[in-house]
């Protein structure tokens, strides 16, 4: 419904496009979760960010994965920060994961795919 | 020195982790003004492994290596005017006082140097007294009540702010000497006892704890670890660790010092931040609560990032306590198997594996398989892996409360390179060894049990 809604005003033309391209991105642990601060990689694209990158759409990314997701802006640093809990297999000196810390689960989420529109998606490939 | 015309205070962070490069605090003090070190060397079960050495030997408990590293810088700091905050002292913040008052005592310093000795954040001796007058110190993400594991606990240490800090410059000491006190204390402490300022200011509060996080874990800030256009981050090989330079109106600079590698830019000033993050708009420390959303960034010139606009509120009436308890143990194997197949072999010899340990009955609570090369850090994001990988690594962990079948599991890595799938090597490491797990167990307190047992002490040498 949106987007044939978004279609009619000329608006839609996007193209999936890895947050890698738009976001540059750092991640810690507390305790058995995972945060992944979220950072947008010029001014341009936060507002993007903030409408694409939705709990919904990181629970979905990381599905099996994880269990729980919540999200904090912060505009002033043009950032998001997502929780991702019981990330960790325990978390701490418990976990057995090579990734026990959660230092990159960042770019775990760069790798998640967001519409973009496609002018600013060209624009990207070409850099 | 620039902290003594009243305009600015630089205080430097010298070491991230207890582990971190030892070139950074010698470089930090010879490479530029500053007028405090801070050393940060506690991370959450940082304590349990203090605690641990220290019951086989009461002399050990805090970090050993930072007395070497004071041996090489203690005629520097004291010739320069440099003052050291450091939560070194681990479970023996004591024995870590004596041991650098004799070392400064063997290098016969040109004066005599003064230790300020924090202790008090230990309360292992003081928990059934505690539990008994009805508190819990339930587990914050758990709730359990800590009487469920009472008799595994290792270490317990409330995190103390800046307080003893402050009281222990004001002390004169050359070098603070801490057991549990906050990251962000070491660096608040200076900060409020040069300006003077009132401990329930809580906007200089939560910009002091913002400054003391961004430097806290070292060049972390500075250009290490950091994703941003990492290739054009220069001179990895000699990072500058980053240094704050805070002013009296509560702003401050992030930078390091000249001729250092690395970098300091927005961008690495806000990896650092984000890192390790909760709930943006209320970063708790003992001394305050910072609201991470006012901080203000601006470039401030070539390695100089201004930060500002930082607002707080008060301090809640708990501390938090790091509480360490044996839970068990783990081991990890692992094998390289090689081109062709490689990852079909991997998997093949993980089945192998898995059946052995079922029809030798060995019960785990958890057994997780990672292929190093085809899903170990991204899981099943990583896709399906490129079909003809030159070599793959298998990486098999297992953790049980009890010994026996973790001890038996790493008795089942090497017979695979003979009983199972072909092309494997990597195993001259030989048998994995059997870690013992000791966990972290987060609890709040009323900070009125603690503090009134927190103490101060001047020592001399």
């Amino acid at each position: 419904m949106a987007k044939t809604a978004a279609r009619r005003k000329g608006a839609a033309a996007t193209r999936r496009l890895q947050l890698r391209y738009l976001a540059h991105a750092r991640s810690g642990d507390k305790g058995n979760t995972a945060n992944v601060g979220l950072i947008a990689l010029d001014a341009e694209y936060y507002p993007l960010l903030v409408r694409e990158v939705t709990v919904a759409r990181v629970a979905r990314h990381f599905k099996g994965m994880v269990n729980g997701v919540d999200r904090f802006e912060l505009p002033n640093l043009l950032a998001l920060n997502f929780l991702l809990h019981e990330a960790l297999d325990g978390g701490g000196t418990i976990s057995l994961k090579t990734d026990a810390q959660g230092k990159v689960y960042s770019t775990a989420l760069l790798r998640m795919e967001i519409p973009v529109p496609v002018a600013l998606a060209r624009r990207l490939a070409r850099t | 020195m620039t902290g003594r015309d009243g305009r600015t205070v630089r205080i430097a962070a010298g070491q991230g982790f207890w582990g971190d490069w030892l070139e950074a605090p010698v470089r930090q003090v010879r490479g530029g003004p500053i007028d405090y070190l801070m050393m940060d060397y506690l991370a959450e079960v940082t304590m349990s492994i203090m605690q641990k050495q220290k019951s086989r030997d009461p002399s050990a408990g805090y970090a050993r290596d930072f007395v070497p590293l004071m041996e090489r810088i203690l005629p520097d700091i004291v010739e320069r005017g440099v003052r050291v905050t450091s939560n070194a002292g681990g479970v023996n913040p004591r024995g870590c006082a004596e041991a650098v008052l004799a070392v400064a005592r063997r290098l016969g310093l040109p004066r005599k140097l003064r230790v300020g000795l924090v202790s008090g954040d230990d309360i292992l001796g003081r928990l059934d007294e505690l539990i008994g007058r009805g508190h819990a110190l339930s587990d914050m993400e758990t709730g359990r009540p800590l009487s469920d594991i009472r008799d595994r606990v290792l270490s317990a240490n409330a995190y103390l702010g800046m307080a003893p800090i402050v009281e222990a410059l004001r002390g004169r000491a050359d070098v603070v000497v801490t057991g549990r006190v906050t990251d962000t204390g070491l660096t608040l402490g200076p900060i409020f006892h040069e300006f003077g300022w009132s401990p329930d200011d809580w906007d200089k509060v939560a910009a002091g704890t913002v400054a003391g996080h961004i430097i806290e874990c070292g060049a972390q800030a500075s250009g290490g670890n950091l994703l941003k256009g990492w290739r054009g981050v220069k001179g990895l090989a000699d990072p500058g660790f980053p240094i704050a330079e805070a002013s009296a109106d509560g702003s401050f600079v992030i930078t390091k010092h000249p001729g250092t590698g690395g970098v300091v830019s927005v961008a690495s000033v806000t990896e650092q931040l984000v890192y390790e993050m909760g709930d943006p708009r209320s970063y708790i420390t003992p001394d305050g609560v910072a609201d991470f959303t006012s901080i203000q960034l601006r470039p401030a010139g070539r390695n100089r990032v201004r930060v500002s606009g930082i607002r707080g509120a008060p301090r809640t009436p708990m501390l938090k306590v790091s509480i360490a308890y044996f839970w068990g143990y783990k081991a990890v194997g692992t094998l390289v198997y090689a081109w062709p197949e490689a990852f079909d072999k991997a998997q093949a010899a993980d089945r192998v594996l898995r059946q052995r340990l079922a029809d030798l009955g060995l019960a785990f609570d958890q057994i997780l398989t990672e292929f190093v090369g085809v899903d170990a850090t991204h899981g099943r994001l990583s896709g399906p892996p490129h079909p003809d990988l030159p070599e793959v690594q298998l990486r098999v962990g297992v953790r049980a409360r009890e010994k026996p079948p973790v001890e038996r599991f790493t008795r089942e890595i090497a017979p695979l390179v003979l009983t199972g799938p072909p092309s494997v090597t990597g195993f001259a490491g030989g048998r994995p060894a059997v870690e013992e797990v000791v966990a972290y167990w987060p609890a709040l307190i009323d900070r009125r049990e603690i503090e009134p047992h927190v103490r101060v002490e001047i020592l001399e040498a």
